[in-house]
Order: C-alpha cells, then sequence, then structure tokens
C-alpha cells in the first residue's frame, strides 16, 4: 500500500519535504482553494498544479504548502470549493495522514449570495451562511433569508 | 422581550407574539396614556410607506414619545454615500429605538447586529414585515375570537407577497387550514409550504376564488403586480379572475372576514366597503395598537 502514495512515482509536481499537501481539488477551482486559504500572502513555499490527470476525477488540481498544517475548522472552508479534496500530511517526504474535508454548519464570507437583492451584495458586509443542507448543499443567508443553492454558488 | 429586536416573526415564539397581542388589546382600550414620555424613537424610512410609517409615529406619539428620522432618504447623508452602518451607529446615539424599512433584503438584520439600541423592522425588500404579521394575526383573533382551528383563504399574489409569507408561518403555529388560490406563475413558494408540511397541517391549493368563499373564515387578499408576469398576456388572462366583488360573498359563512395588508388597487372591489364582512381599514387601525404593545414591550416599559 505505501508504494502506491509514494509521491515520488505518482505526483507531478515535485514532492515536499515537510507540509500539507490537497489534493483532488477540481481542475477549475484551484485558484479560489488558494484564495480561500490566503496562500496569496504566504511566504513558505507553494507548489501547485492543475488540469492534472486524475483517475477519478479525469482532470484534477492539487496544492502544496511547504511548512504549514491546517487546523480543521481552516481546511473545511474550502469545503465548498473541494468537496472531493484529500488533505495529505507529509513529514520528512512520508505521508503521516490523510483525511477528507467535511462540509461546516456555517460559512462565513467566502460564497457570495445568491439574490441579487440582499443587503450583503450592496454594502461591506461579510456573508454568513447556515448550511441547511449537506447533501445536496443548500446555503441559506444569515441575512436575508434566501437559499443559495449548490449550482448558484459563486465565491466572492 | 425587553432590549430585543424584531426582525423577523420567528425572533419572538409564539408565547411573546401572544403577549403582544394581549397587550395590543390593553392599549385599543386606552391608546393615548403618557408611558413613553422622555423616549425617542427613531423611524428610518429608506424606502417610502404610508400606513406603516404613520401607525408607527402615531402608537409613540399617543403614548408620550418624541419621534425623529426620514421619510426618504433625498435630504440624508445616504445621498452622499453613507454606508448603512455608519447611519445606523449614529442613530443609535441619538434614540432608544429604532424603526426602519429598507428596500435592501437582510438590511434589518444587519443593522440589529451593528445598533446599540433595538432594531424593529418594518418591511426589508422582499423578506420580512413581522409587525405587518402582527397586526394580521391580532386582526385574525379579534374577528374570530381564536386564531385556532380557522379555515384561511390567502388570495392573489402568493409567491413574492412577504405579508402572506410570514402570517403563513406564524399560523402554522396555530392548528389553521390553508386555502391558496393564485394564478400558476404566482403559486406560493415550496419553501412557505415546507413549514406547512413540517407542522402535519393541510394546505390546499385553487386557481378559482369563488371555492374557498363558502368555507373560508378569513380571506386574505393581495394585489398582482403586473411587473411579476415574463408574459404580459398572462396577466391579461388572470388579472380579473382575482377581484372580489360583494355579490361573490353570498353564500359564504357569518364569520367570514375580508383582510387585505393594503393598499389595494382594484382587487376588492369598493362595493365591499360597506359589508360588514369588510375588515380591511380596522386591521389597519389595529396596527396602531399592536406597535404599541411592540414598542413599549421592548423598551421595557409594560
Amino acid at each position: 500500500m505505501t508504494n502506491q502514495f509514494d509521491p515520488r512515482k505518482e505526483l507531478k509536481v515535485n514532492a515536499i519535504e515537510n507540509g500539507t499537501v490537497i489534493d483532488h481539488i477540481p481542475a477549475q477551482n484551484v485558484f479560489q482553494v488558494i484564495k480561500i486559504l490566503g496562500l496569496e500572502g504566504f511566504d513558505n513555499q507553494i507548489l501547485f498544479g492543475t488540469n492534472l490527470d486524475s483517475y477519478k476525477f479525469g482532470k484534477k488540481g492539487i496544492i502544496k504548502v511547504s511548512n504549514r498544517f491546517f487546523a480543521p475548522d481552516e481546511i473545511n472552508k474550502i469545503a465548498l470549493a473541494a468537496p472531493s479534496a484529500t488533505l495529505i500530511v507529509i513529514r520528512d517526504y512520508q505521508i503521516v495522514e490523510k483525511t477528507t474535508v467535511t462540509i461546516p454548519d456555517q460559512i462565513l464570507n467566502i460564497v457570495k449570495c445568491f439574490n441579487p437583492n440582499c443587503i450583503t451584495n450592496h454594502e461591506n458586509i461579510p456573508t454568513k451562511f447556515t448550511v441547511v443542507s449537506k447533501e445536496d448543499i443548500k446555503l441559506r443567508c444569515h441575512y436575508c433569508e434566501k437559499i443559495t443553492s449548490k449550482d448558484d454558488i459563486s465565491f466572492r | 422581550m425587553k432590549n430585543r429586536s424584531l426582525i423577523s416573526i420567528n425572533d419572538f415564539s409564539k408565547e411573546e407574539q401572544l403577549k403582544i397581542l394581549d397587550l395590543a388589546e390593553e392599549f385599543e382600550k386606552q391608546p393615548t396614556q403618557k408611558i413613553l414620555e422622555g423616549y425617542v424613537a427613531a423611524t428610518l424610512f429608506f424606502e417610502p410607506s404610508t400606513r406603516t410609517r404613520l401607525s408607527f409615529e402615531t402608537a409613540v406619539n399617543r403614548l408620550g414619545g418624541r419621534i425623529i428620522g426620514f421619510s426618504d432618504t433625498s435630504s440624508t447623508s445616504v445621498q452622499k454615500g453613507e454606508s448603512l452602518k455608519d447611519t445606523i451607529i449614529m442613530v443609535s446615539n441619538y434614540s432608544d429605538i429604532i424603526i426602519m424599512r429598507h428596500p435592501k433584503a437582510g438590511s434589518a438584520r444587519y443593522a440589529s447586529e451593528v445598533a446599540t439600541v433595538p432594531i424593529i423592522n418594518a418591511g426589508d425588500g422582499a423578506n420580512q414585515h413581522p409587525t405587518q404579521c402582527l397586526l394580521d394575526m391580532y386582526s385574525i383573533r379579534k374577528t374570530q375570537g381564536t386564531l385556532d382551528n380557522l379555515d384561511i383563504a390567502f388570495v392573489g399574489d402568493l409567491k413574492y407577497g412577504r405579508t402572506v409569507h410570514s402570517l403563513v408561518m406564524a399560523l402554522t403555529n396555530f392548528n389553521c387550514r390553508f386555502h391558496l388560490v393564485s394564478p400558476q406563475e404566482l403559486k406560493l413558494p415550496s419553501v412557505v409550504k415546507m413549514h406547512i408540511k413540517d407542522k402535519n397541517l393541510e394546505y390546499y391549493q385553487y386557481t378559482d376564488l369563488q371555492e374557498v368563499l363558502p368555507i373560508a373564515d378569513v380571506c386574505y387578499m393581495t394585489r398582482i403586480q403586473k411587473e411579476r408576469f415574463s408574459d404580459p398576456i398572462e396577466y391579461e388572462k388572470v388579472k380579473n379572475a382575482y377581484i372580489l366583488k360583494n355579490s361573490m360573498l353570498k353564500g359564504s359563512k357569518d364569520n367570514l372576514r375580508i383582510l387585505h395588508p393594503l393598499p389595494r388597487v382594484n382587487e376588492i372591489s369598493e362595493d365591499i366597503d360597506d359589508n360588514p364582512k369588510a375588515y380591511y381599514f380596522q386591521q389597519a387601525l389595529n396596527g396602531v395598537y399592536v406597535r404599541q404593545a411592540l414598542v413599549t414591550s421592548i423598551l421595557g416599559v409594560k
């Protein structure tokens, strides 16, 4: 089993010594995930690739962040942009932990409210949603109370 | 309820809603009392309104409180680009309670988060209008003697009418049956119907107004607006089907009362106005008592 995940054989993007690999990101959302995690302002080495061949998904994206480990709360923020993401913790080139993301109960300031008449689309207000359905992804806006569904989600 | 904001009807429990209605009954008996002397209420109307603003201002004035505010934004700093947050924080400094109407949905909830005084939502876009809901409940209870086990007909634009959505949701706490009469294009949204289903209550959908008139205890009329139709021909087809005329009330129950949040355009024919079953003008007056009950409860005076 361990050989199957050997980073030197499997990954087209260079391996990292210590840090976090976020794999199986939908190819079109890689930049979104970078933004949500605030990696744009990060000083450490970051490698990423997109439109890579994936056995499971056809095309996928991957991000590798050196010397950075995420708390579950932090990483779950990407669940809407990358519900299928796999999170791999690397220490000394070895996989020490592999988890998946779960959709949190509340979504703060990531998603734009679908309702054009919502106050959050007109004033400088952080958005806030309660996740009313995790299966087919339905978010209820804390302010206008309208539902933003999976197909209507766009990121701020 | 002291110091609490009222943004959505669900912010107050069924017991709290009934407490407001009970208190409103007291104010109906004695609407003029000097119990708000020394209090300042701000009425911020970012969007015009006649009934809601005037009934709030009457409610406060009759109790001896003072009013500051504006009835449109043309003479305010909003025109200079002031944010809602800044306006609300500033007015919080000047008043004990803020009553606001705003064209954007969610504005009142946001205001309640930045204000240091309680907010009463007097309408936020297409979202909520809880004080209308309370006065509708008051009117139903007053005319029927109860809120339980009633047959309530809702007629007209059930899709966009925010007063209909709030009232249906509030009445699901009282074992009512819902008779929903609307054109196909303007049916009650499934989100609202879910609330009825969740409480295991019955609802029936109709396109013919005449069908529900013999069974209804309350007939809640709303205005159908032309701009709601994607196809103007559809509007022309239905526009006359939802006009209530005096002759149609033959065979209706004695206790039937016609309610309407107003303004009415032509959906209730004027020949009904003198029929004792017409209740919409009294309904608008009840708004004063309900708002007196609400303001005094939130300020902790009652």
